[in-house]
């Protein structure tokens, strides 16, 4: 970048161009008295206390709106700067409540430190001293506060819902003496749109907006946050063995100091009373407190004699080194490759599908990379709310220029931000793709180049594209043919583009089709393999890019080594001096038809909850109950730990050290933060202990660091991840050596597939399994809010989030419920061919007629019971985002 | 994202997007867009403000506190009979103050509302022009001079 010097007080500094003279002051360590500036934001100028001279112009000159000049020779201070200055302060002190010594920002307080520089006359002062009525304060938000009266105007929370947030729920409202910072109707903050995301009060510089119930930290842990798989950076604080507060790491490259509603206010679960403090014995239906050496005993004489009809689920919520134990176990110790784990609910299409046609099942991009992109399709992924900080980088790449794109069945917040919206009807994703593809191929917009040197299976791929003529999508997809044109166009041109998706994609019968649909289009445009540029797969849980890495899956080890090879058993057989079985295991959603079939008898389940996440929950109690012995290991006693005959209670994610690794391939560092509850304990030392007392070797880890370093040994794409070496910053694999620096962007050169080259694939039109009909009439899809989290067994336990939203609501849209004459509000009955539950009906417009949505996240309302287990044939995954519904008032109860 | 609360009619809803639209939606013109559409309604109810936000992406806070700034902008609708009082110089200094303390006395609203009959609003002006009749108040189209707080329940008794 261009440099530029100027001299500031005498002193010469070097700066680039572009910046003001207020950071090149404050970056060259000269102060200079300012309030309304923040580094994130745009200047505004509103505060003039940054006021300074500048040889050659008149009068004083607003050093933050002021870009650096050659030559420029700057004066911060002079009388004149002083006295206006001092009276500037001073008018804003008339209006301030005078409580330093209560407030919340004392000794934080930016106006604390500029009155301590520029000074004020308390004679003039006190004549200047209004009583200003007092404003009522804004307590609304369970998280955080709003109190007028100490608010200086300086403007900073306004631009941070604007410019960074993208939210605007905060303006100035009225005028003169009674101005305000005001939401839309002064409505208290908790009725406005605000999303409680905190980055607001985050940069309050007084104490006008603070934080409700926090204390200052003795301490503060460098950690991960364990909701998403975004995988923010955060610094929990600690006071004794309490988390006190949460703040984002600015340093972090993947939350660049943001964080969402959750991972900023959400750890209060962490000690929870409900938290599992011994463990428990179920006898005669009730459970009992039992040592851990009673617990052992009873589970190693239990999964002993189980040894052919076992299985074991894992969890993306634990870290890496939990998962590669309890699989390490599974494989080594019960001889059978029956593990999987909740990804089978998520992804599985994406791990099969992007295998198929990338040679890899994983994000090809950075997180950070979004920011580069002229283009961003989000496909089948309501980002802000379930990716909340992705969600902020796509808005960033926005406000750079870039142009979005959003498909999807519900009219979701990201519309608010997109060029062009395709509202196509669930379940109609292939079509839609295919359609793309096809406009792409009519109008010659495909990167011939790339098809030809970089893909193969171009012909058959046009053999099925004639089925895709742009009127049969747009009738089936229910989108505008012009809009379908329009965005292909501009997909394919407007280079790079980077495709988003997560389950609205994956969570169909057809799941691997629609991942090939969407590599197809990468593939034919050439959008992959380049920075900014790729097919990115939205993973959800904290941990569940890592949970597969290491082998939570039935047919591959830990960095997808198939169990189907000689090879790659042989070597593990060697690792692990043991006999390993050579055939694929269970999946997830076939356990249960496996237990109900007798053929499994023990499930060992580790931080899971399928009775309220799996498809035909009903079906899932029905097993559970049949099994002889169910061992739950978890945080909480969740709905499904109430059918397990032992319960053992593990540490949580603040209570561990490790490693999760985000949706970005990056491996980054947990960090134990306080002592576990009770006697409470690590997942993977949990599971050593039972192996060792069935007499196994090779599980006497001292620490974490062992378990590490087998996994480096054996991983090849993990090999260069040492603990060592990710102390700061995460490395995204593949790392195959200790020097290398880790891979921002996949399928650079090369595929990741033997032939090197990437794979497109001939489609068909698969129709949902069950769709609407004259018994059924509405289709069922499944959605996630921004306040919870899976099944709530966290964020149910954190009562601000709670209180935002405290229970399911079903969102119809007015049309549908004019129909049925509902009104917001009512109380109505959902009922599926396998189920039946009850909530209350939300109408807005996020809906297209015919089609009604729900979260999973309440154990009150257990959608999942509605949900239907047709199977992906590919990936094995459940159909949970089409089914269809009837709906009834109940409104007499 | 849609927000709007249905109350709205939809020939209302037709009429705020003809504005917008005769406006290109764009930003710049927003405080125009207003005035038309107070023109068209009297007032700027919410969801009215919410319909314009929708159309011209505009958030609500911005619109809502640019309907607060500006003192000709009314959330409120105006009355049957809205009264306006000035408070210009002259009308001030020879005691418009306190004719304005006696309508809202005798109404018992304040300036910016309209009674719960909906009958009378008030809200109070910048010099008229007719500084030689101070203090001047004006009662739909029809002008009041020299008027006196002891006059008030007088005029109110016209439009009873
Ligand atoms: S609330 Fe804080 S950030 Fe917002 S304007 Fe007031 S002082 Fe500035
Ligand atoms: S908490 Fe977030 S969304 Fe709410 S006002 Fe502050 S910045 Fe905006
Ligand atoms: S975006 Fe995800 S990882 Fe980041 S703070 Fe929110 S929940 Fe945590
Ligand atoms: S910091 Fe420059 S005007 Fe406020
Ligand atoms: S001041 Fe009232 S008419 Fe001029």
């Amino acid at each position: 970048m261009e440099k530029v010097k100027l001299y500031i007080d005498g002193k010469e500094i070097i700066t680039s161009r572009g910046s003001t003279v207020l950071e090149a002051a404050l970056s060259n360590g000269i102060y200079i008295p300012n309030l309304c500036h923040h580094p994130d934001l745009k200047p505004s100028g509103n505060c003039r206390m940054c006021i300074v001279e500048i040889e050659g112009r008149k009068g004083q000159v607003i050093s933050c709106m002021t870009e650096v000049e050659e030559g420029m020779v700057v004066r911060t201070e002079s009388q004149e700067i002083s006295l206006v200055r001092q009276t500037t302060l001073e008018l804003l002190h008339a209006n301030h409540t005078q409580d330093c010594t209560n407030c919340h920002s004392n000794n934080t307080c930016k106006l604390q430190e500029v009155t301590a520089f520029v000074g004020v006359d308390e004679e003039r002062l006190s004549r200047l001293r209004r009583s200003r009525p007092e404003i009522p304060v804004d307590d609304s938000n369970p998280f955080f506060t709003l109190d007028h009266n100490k608010c200086i105007m300086c403007g900073i929370c306004i631009r941070t819902c604007d410019e960074v947030q993208g939210v605007n729920a905060l303006d100035y409202g009225f005028r003169g003496f009674s101005t305000l910072v005001s939401t839309y109707n002064n409505q208290p903050i908790k009725e406005s749109v605000c999303e409680s995301c905190g980055e607001c009060v985050v940069r309050c510089p007084v104490g006008a907006l603070y934080v409700k119930e926090s204390k200052v930290p003795t301490h503060e842990v460098k950690t991960v946050c364990a909701y998403c798989g975004v995988g923010c950076n955060i610094y929990l604080g600690i006071r004794g063995n309490k988390i006190v507060s949460a703040r984002g790491d600015r340093e972090s490259i993947v939350n660049k100091g943001r964080l969402c509603v959750k991972g900023r206010y959400g750890y209060s679960f962490v000690d929870h009373p409900d938290r599992l403090r011994t463990p428990l014995k179920k006898t005669n239906g009730s459970f009992e407190e039992i040592s851990w050496d009673e617990a052992f005993d009873i589970i190693s004489e239990k999964f002993l004699k189980s040894k052919n009809k076992f299985a074991a689920l894992t969890s993306a919520k634990v870290t890496n080194e939990d998962n590669y134990v309890i699989q390490k176990f599974t494989r080594a110790v019960m001889g059978t490759n029956n593990i999987d784990h909740c990804a089978r609910l998520c992804h599985a299409p994406t791990v099969s599908g992007l295998v198929q046609s990338f040679g890899s099942g994983a994000m090809t991009n950075s997180i950070d990379e979004f920011t580069g992109a002229k283009t961003i399709f989000s496909i089948g992924s309501n980002t802000t709310a379930a990716h909340p900080i992705i969600g902020l980088h796509i808005k960033e790449a926005k406000r750079r220029g870039a142009k979005i794109i959003v498909a999807n069945p519900k009219e979701i917040d990201l519309c608010r931000f997109a060029d062009i919206y395709m509202q196509h009807y669930p379940g109609t994703d292939v079509v839609l793709l295919m359609g793309m593809i096809n406009v792409i191929l009519e109008e010659g917009l495909q990167d011939s180049e790339f098809i030809k040197t970089r893909c193969e299976g171009y012909d058959e791929l046009l053999s099925s594209i004639a089925g895709f003529d742009i009127d049969s999508v747009s009738e089936i997809t229910g989108v505008p043919a012009n809009t379908i044109r329009d965005a292909a166009r501009l997909y394919a041109v407007n280079k790079p583009a980077s495709l988003v998706y997560a389950m609205g994609i994956t969570q169909h019968s057809h799941g691997t089709d629609n991942v090939l649909a969407v590599s197809n289009l990468a593939l034919v445009t050439g959008n992959i393999g380049r920075e900014s540029s790729g097919v990115n797969p939205l993973r959800g849980q904290n941990n569940v890019q890592g949970a597969c890495d290491m082998g939570g899956l039935p047919n591959v080890y830990p960095g997808y080594q198939p169990v189907e090879s000689k090879q790659a058993a042989a070597k593990f057989e060697k690792a692990w001096s043991a006999r390993l079985s050579r055939e694929n295991g269970l999946t997830h959603t076939e356990y249960f038809t496996e237990i109900e079939k007798g053929n499994i008898k023990a499930l060992y389940q580790v931080g899971e909850n399928p009775v309220l996440s799996e498809a035909d929950a009903n079906h899932v109690k029905k097993a559970l109950d049949k099994l002889d012995f169910f061992v739950v290991q978890d945080i909480f006693l969740t709905q499904t730990a109430k059918y397990a005959d032992i319960v053992l209670p593990a540490c949580s994610f603040a209570e561990k050290d490790g490693t999760f690794t985000n949706t970005e391939r990056r491996v980054q560092r947990v960090r134990k933060a306080v002592d576990p509850p009770g006697e409470a304990k690590d997942d993977w030392w949990i599971t050593c202990e039972i192996a060792k007392r069935m007499g196994a070797a090779g599980f006497d880890y001292e620490n974490v660091t062992d378990i590490v370093e087998e996994i480096n040994s054996l991983t090849p794409s993990y090999a260069g991840i040492t603990f060592d070496r990710i102390r700061e910053e995460g490395i995204q694999w593949p790392c195959t050596v200790s020097d290398h620096k880790g891979t921002k962007f996949l399928h650079a050169e090369k595929f990741a597939r033997s032939s090197g080259k990437g794979r497109l694939f001939p489609l068909l039109y698969k129709a949902s399994v069950e769709l609407p009909d004259e018994e059924y009439p509405l289709l069922l899809t499944t959605d996630r809010s921004l306040y919870h989290y899976h099944t709530s067994t966290m964020t149910g336990r954190v009562s601000g989030l709670k209180d935002i939203e405290e229970t399911e609501l079903l969102r119809i849209n007015p049309a549908d419920a004019q129909k049925m004459g509902l009104k917001k509000g009512d109380k109505v009955s959902v009922k599926s061919r396998r189920g039946i539950i009850k909530v209350m009906a939300d109408i807005d417009h996020s809906c297209p007629e015919g089609v009604a949505s729900l979260t999973f996240h309440f154990p009150d309302a257990p959608t999942n019971e509605l949900t239907i287990c047709a199977l992906d044939p590919v990936s094995k995954i459940p159909e949970t985002k089409v089914c269809a519904v009837r709906i009834e008032t109940c409104n007499s109860e | 994202m849609s927000s709007i609360k249905i109350k709205l009619k939809k020939q209302d809803i037709d009429k705020i997007k003809e504005i917008t639209a005769s406006f290109n939606n764009e930003e710049h013109e927003l405080i125009n867009v207003l005035h038309k559409c107070q023109q068209h309604f009297g007032y700027l109810p919410a969801e009215v403000q919410e319909v314009i936000s929708d159309e011209m992406d505009i958030p609500t806070a911005k619109i809502y506190g640019i309907v607060t700034f500006y003192s000709f902008f009314t959330m409120t609708p105006k009355g049957k009979n809205p009264i306006s009082i000035c408070m210009g110089t002259a009308c001030y200094v020879r005691g418009g103050e306190k004719v304005l303390d006696e309508f809202k006395k005798e109404l018992g609203i304040e300036a910016g509302q309209t009674t719960k009959d909906g009958k009378f609003s008030i809200s109070s002006l910048r010099c008229v022009g007719a500084c030689g009749l101070a203090p001047v108040v004006l009662i739909g189209e029809k002008t009041y001079g020299r008027v006196a707080p002891d006059d008030v329940k007088e005029i109110l008794a016209e439009y009873k």
